[in-house]
């Protein structure tokens, strides 16, 4: 059979059908979001050794991290949606006062219709999967549209989408630039998107043809402040992992830079060292244990970060790259200047710079004065402090004390960037709720009706009014007995 | 006017100040609210007298729709500051990883609030004060077409409030272009669905947030009541809330009304009859309703009634006077659908009846427009009432009364769709203007070996496990009693 092209025709018919399906009412029930979650997690059971393929053949993905950053992760986002959701759906009682007395109000969450999750390529079954979850616990009807850049978990999930989902109102949409262009064009409910700024900016533009709200998880550089005066193995281990532990350093959340001391700077880069090579041995690039770099483009991107005259000497570890194989080793820069291109983009890949400052509090300073607010900034320290500091002036989507990137994991912290990382957040109930309408209800009886609000207008009603707005029992009678 | 450079400069300003950290802190935000309060308590008769002077608007009006609402908005921020500042615990599972883990919220940074000219006071500060609570630099620019307001917030702003944080920038459509090529950290609008648009996209440029309060049609759905004092009480809300709200220029104003044929009739008389008790004789010389904003606005409404087979749906009404720039209250029997009457949103003194065979079509006649900003529903069955929840899709729905949701402050005000992004009131208002930004922490113990490469079944195991939260299956794996899983196994 002859492809079709997708086209705008096709995404208008494609919106049409999904509108059609949805007011018919069945994503709304609650057993129907249910099923599809339960759905979900049987299509992960059923289906692990082919996820977990395609992520090796997109992104040479080690087996453990596809496992449990991509599979367990989405796991149990769809077992906290099936234990939490009666709860969720419930409406909201809020209170009223005397000055709608007698009234009684509350929230109704409801669907917003139908929404479009477009995700990227890093994780390409997590942040594809992990949206929708909260797209049907909320009962909308979801059109995804995977990366293209990684293809084969993008077609694989088209068929799994396809096999274990309900079709008639979830749908899975391959493509690259045109095809992404078609569905932008469409009025949707919603839009989620996961990816850089750039492209960011340009859904916004079309979401806003249509005054439709969107969520914008995006990136940017995430600072790593390490303090002297702490567990070196332990720093350095947790460092590794948020970096190319994740996906080689190609994560939203992984650690961009490090900030540090002079002082200090050559004690934390031979720790680095030394557990670098524990993890992945003295030829990493042969290790299995990490991702290689998704593709030509990022491999050329990323060396000419390395190849920057600004930087060259700057490298104390690793530099190795295999342009077959699309590698490269984990590297090192010790003190580059600012102005270098490495520090005026997102890394996205297996490069740590390290800054140095004269004094530990100054990395404050360096990070708010960036122009752009990062999606998680990190700080290793025993200083308390220092610690408060750190909380009380970082501005960033996520801050974590000790550690990086594990926020990402906690359901009940909002995901989600400020600024340039992005607009919006998701994980947990975050997700539920980012894509519904929160509905206000008022109910009023024919009782208890006050002439006073109604014209023709006197200053008796107006003394009135304003103990009634006032909102004091004392200052009502007052007014009513001509006291005020 | 000023230029682009002195602008940039201004707001260069305000963002060095908002670095300080002086708007952050609780004692700051306090004084600025007192302030505007002691602004609002003081300056009351000049308040009054530049809503007189806009929109003819008489004083009790003003109060119940502007200074009051205002005042309470004030109380409730000065009362829960704190509380609205504090962070909150967010609950961890009971073998965590991580030590703690909160959500603090902090402010956005220079934010920028474009008001409309309708409830000139209301929509400048009600979003200010959440701005403010927020601990934001604030730009605000009062409308235009509400001038005698514009120059009273401008000139008396300074005197109440930190003018390095806070400012009024007045002027019209190319002032708000120019204040809308710079960086927000936030844009915050009242005003059409066409400004909407133009401002979302103006505020991709920097990937700003935006909360956009629009309008659309607010339909009245008009059940039949059988108590003839549950009807008096239904005509006098429906009047106050088209004619009594400044003459139906408000964006929860009742738009249209929808009512059974059987009783329509009983319905339109009910109305003159209320029409004459509330506006008197000659509404022209009733003091209690407000005049049209300006004579673009009454061209505009003149001309939907200027169509032929809308003007003879006309049961009550349809005087004017150019020169007032008044419009007596109007209604219209079923007038027809596709006229700019019925298609555009109203935002005057005409009261369209649209009539339906059953009251329950009034759900798919709602559904096949775009979604109102408010719904209302005067009806006192609960099935229906069910239905209207559940079937529509609404910023917001009210039954058997309208308007009366603004001074609601536990409940959101915002719309959906063509209708508006975001909501405020009450504690929203905080959250609109915020960040609210996750912290975990860690301490430098407990690290799971098996949390690093390289990697082997066994550390799978464990991880699935312990990502699970199945402590039993950790306590398996490491006894080597559990040696494979479920699925893919490392070989």
């Amino acid at each position: 059979m002859k492809e079709q092209v997708f086209d705008e025709e096709a995404a208008r018919s494609l919106v049409k059908e999904l509108r059609v399906n949805f007011a018919a009412g069945k994503t709304r029930s609650y057993d129907w979001r249910v099923a599809q979650l339960k759905s979900m997690i049987k299509m992960m059971e059923d289906h692990e050794p082919e996820i977990v393929a395609a992520l090796r053949e997109d992104l040479s993905k080690p087996e453990m991290e596809s496992s449990i950053y991509e599979i367990a992760l989405l796991k149990n986002s769809c077992v906290l949606a099936l234990k939490e959701l009666k709860h969720w759906m419930m409406p909201d009682k809020v209170k009223t006062s005397i000055t709608t007395f007698p009234s009684s109000a509350e929230i109704v969450s409801e669907p917003l219709g139908v929404v479009l999750v477009m995700s990227a390529w890093n994780y390409p079954f997590l942040l594809s999967l992990d949206p929708v979850v909260g797209a049907i616990a909320a009962g909308n009807a979801v059109v995804l549209k995977p990366s293209e850049v990684a293809p084969a978990t993008s077609s694989l999930l088209l068929r799994l989408v396809g096999q274990c989902l309900d079709s008639s109102c979830i749908r899975v949409v391959e493509g690259a630039v045109p095809e992404t262009s078609a569905l932008l064009l469409q009025k949707w409910d919603k839009i989620f998107y996961t990816g850089n700024g750039r492209i960011g900016r340009i859904v916004m533009s079309a979401a806003a043809k249509h005054l439709t709200p969107v969520v914008l998880e995006l990136g940017g550089k995430c600072p790593v402040i390490v303090d002297s005066g702490i567990n070196l193995q332990v720093m350095a281990r947790r460092i590794i992992m948020g970096k190319w532990g994740c996906n080689n350093g190609q994560a939203c959340i992984s650690p961009d830079y490090i900030i540090t001391t002079m002082d200090y700077a050559p004690k934390l880069v031979d720790v680095l060292k030394h557990e670098l090579e524990q993890f992945y041995g003295k030829s990493p690039l042969e290790s299995k244990d990490i991702s290689r770099i998704v593709n030509s483009n990022h491999f050329a991107r990323l060396t000419n970060l390395l190849d920057d005259e600004k930087v060259s000497g700057k490298i104390i570890h690793g530099g190795e790259r295999d342009k077959t194989n699309l590698k490269i080793a984990p590297t090192i820069l010790l003190d580059v200047p600012r102005d270098s291109l490495i520090m005026n983009e997102e890394i996205f890949g297996p490069l740590l710079p390290i800054l140095i400052v004269d004094k530990v509090e100054d990395s404050f300073n360096v990070i708010n004065s960036s122009g752009s607010k990062p999606l998680a900034a990190y700080l290793f320290s025993n200083k308390k402090e220092l610690k408060e500091q750190f909380v009380k002036t970082v501005s960033a989507g996520g801050l974590v004390v000790n550690d990086t990137t594990l926020h990402l994991a906690v359901h009940t912290l909002p995901f989600g960037g400020v600024g340039e990382s992005g607009m919006g957040a998701y994980h947990g109930k975050f997700s539920f709720d980012a894509f519904s309408h929160k509905k206000a209800v008022l109910y009023r009886s024919f009782v208890g009706d006050a002439p006073l609000r109604y014209p023709p207008y006197t200053s008796k009603k107006l003394k009135l009014m304003k103990a009634l707005l006032g909102g004091s029992l004392f200052g009502i009678i007052r007014a009513l007995l001509g006291w005020s | 006017m000023e230029t682009i450079s002195d602008l940039e400069k201004q707001l260069g300003g305000m963002r060095e100040f908002y670095l300080k950290g002086k708007t952050k802190e609780a004692s700051w935000r306090i004084a600025q609210l007192k302030g505007l309060r002691n602004f609002l308590r003081e300056k009351e008769e000049d308040i009054f007298e530049a809503l007189k002077k806009d929109l003819r608007k008489h004083p009790v009006e003003a109060y119940r729709d502007e200074l009051g609402i205002l005042i309470k908005s004030l109380n409730l921020a000065l009362n829960d500051l704190k509380k609205w500042m504090s962070s909150k615990t967010a609950k961890l599972p009971i073998i965590a990883l991580l030590s703690s883990a909160e959500i603090i919220p902090e402010p956005l940074g220079l934010v920028l609030i474009i008001s409309s000219w309708n409830f000139p006071l209301g929509l400048s500060l009600d979003p200010l004060i959440g701005a403010i609570a927020a601990g934001n630099a604030v730009v605000l620019k009062p409308s235009e077409l509400a001038p005698a307001c514009a120059a009273l917030l401008a000139a008396n702003i300074p005197n109440y409030l930190d003018s390095k944080a806070v400012k009024v920038i007045q002027g019209g459509p190319a002032v708000g272009e120019q204040l809308l090529q710079q960086k927000w950290d936030k844009i915050f609008f009242t005003g059409s669905t066409r400004v909407g648009r133009i401002i979302m996209l103006a505020a991709t440029k920097h990937l700003t947030p935006v909360t956009l309060e629009l309008g659309g049609k607010c339909p009245l759905v008009l059940d039949s009541l059988s108590w003839s004092l549950d009807k008096e009480v239904a005509v006098n809300r429906i009047l106050f809330a088209k004619f009594g709200c400044c003459a139906g220029q408000a964006c929860i104003a009742i738009d249209y009304l929808l009512a059974e044929k059987q009783f329509s009739s009983t319905l339109v008389n009910l109305l003159k009859a209320m029409v004459k008790k509330m506006f008197g004789e000659n509404p022209k010389e009733s003091c209690s309703i407000s005049r049209i904003v300006n004579k673009d606005n009454f061209l505009r409404l003149k001309k939907l009634l200027d169509d032929p087979l809308v003007k003879a749906s006309i049961v009550h009404g349809g005087q004017m006077d150019e020169d007032n720039l008044f419009i007596e209250p109007t209604i219209l029997l079923d007038p027809p659908l596709e006229s700019e009457l019925m298609t555009e949103e109203i935002f005057g003194p005409l009261l369209p009846i649209i009539t339906l065979e059953k009251i329950e079509d009034s759900i798919d006649f709602i559904n096949s427009r775009p979604k109102p900003l408010a719904l209302y529903a005067f009806t006192k069955n609960k099935t229906l009432q069910r239905r209207m929840i559940t079937e529509t899709s609404s910023g917001s729905v009210i039954f058997n009364d309208a308007i009366i949701q603004f001074a609601v402050d536990t409940l959101p005000f915002g719309g959906i769709g063509e209708s508006g992004i975001g909501k405020y009131h009450g504690k929203f208002s905080f959250d609109t203007f915020s960040h609210y930004k996750s912290v975990a922490r860690r301490s430098f113990l407990t690290d799971f070996w098996f949390r690093f490469p390289p990697w082997n079944n066994s550390k799978l195991l464990l991880l699935d496990s312990a990502y699970n939260y199945d402590y039993f299956g950790v306590v398996l794996v490491i006894l080597g009693l559990k040696r494979s899983r479920k699925g893919f196994n490392i070989n």
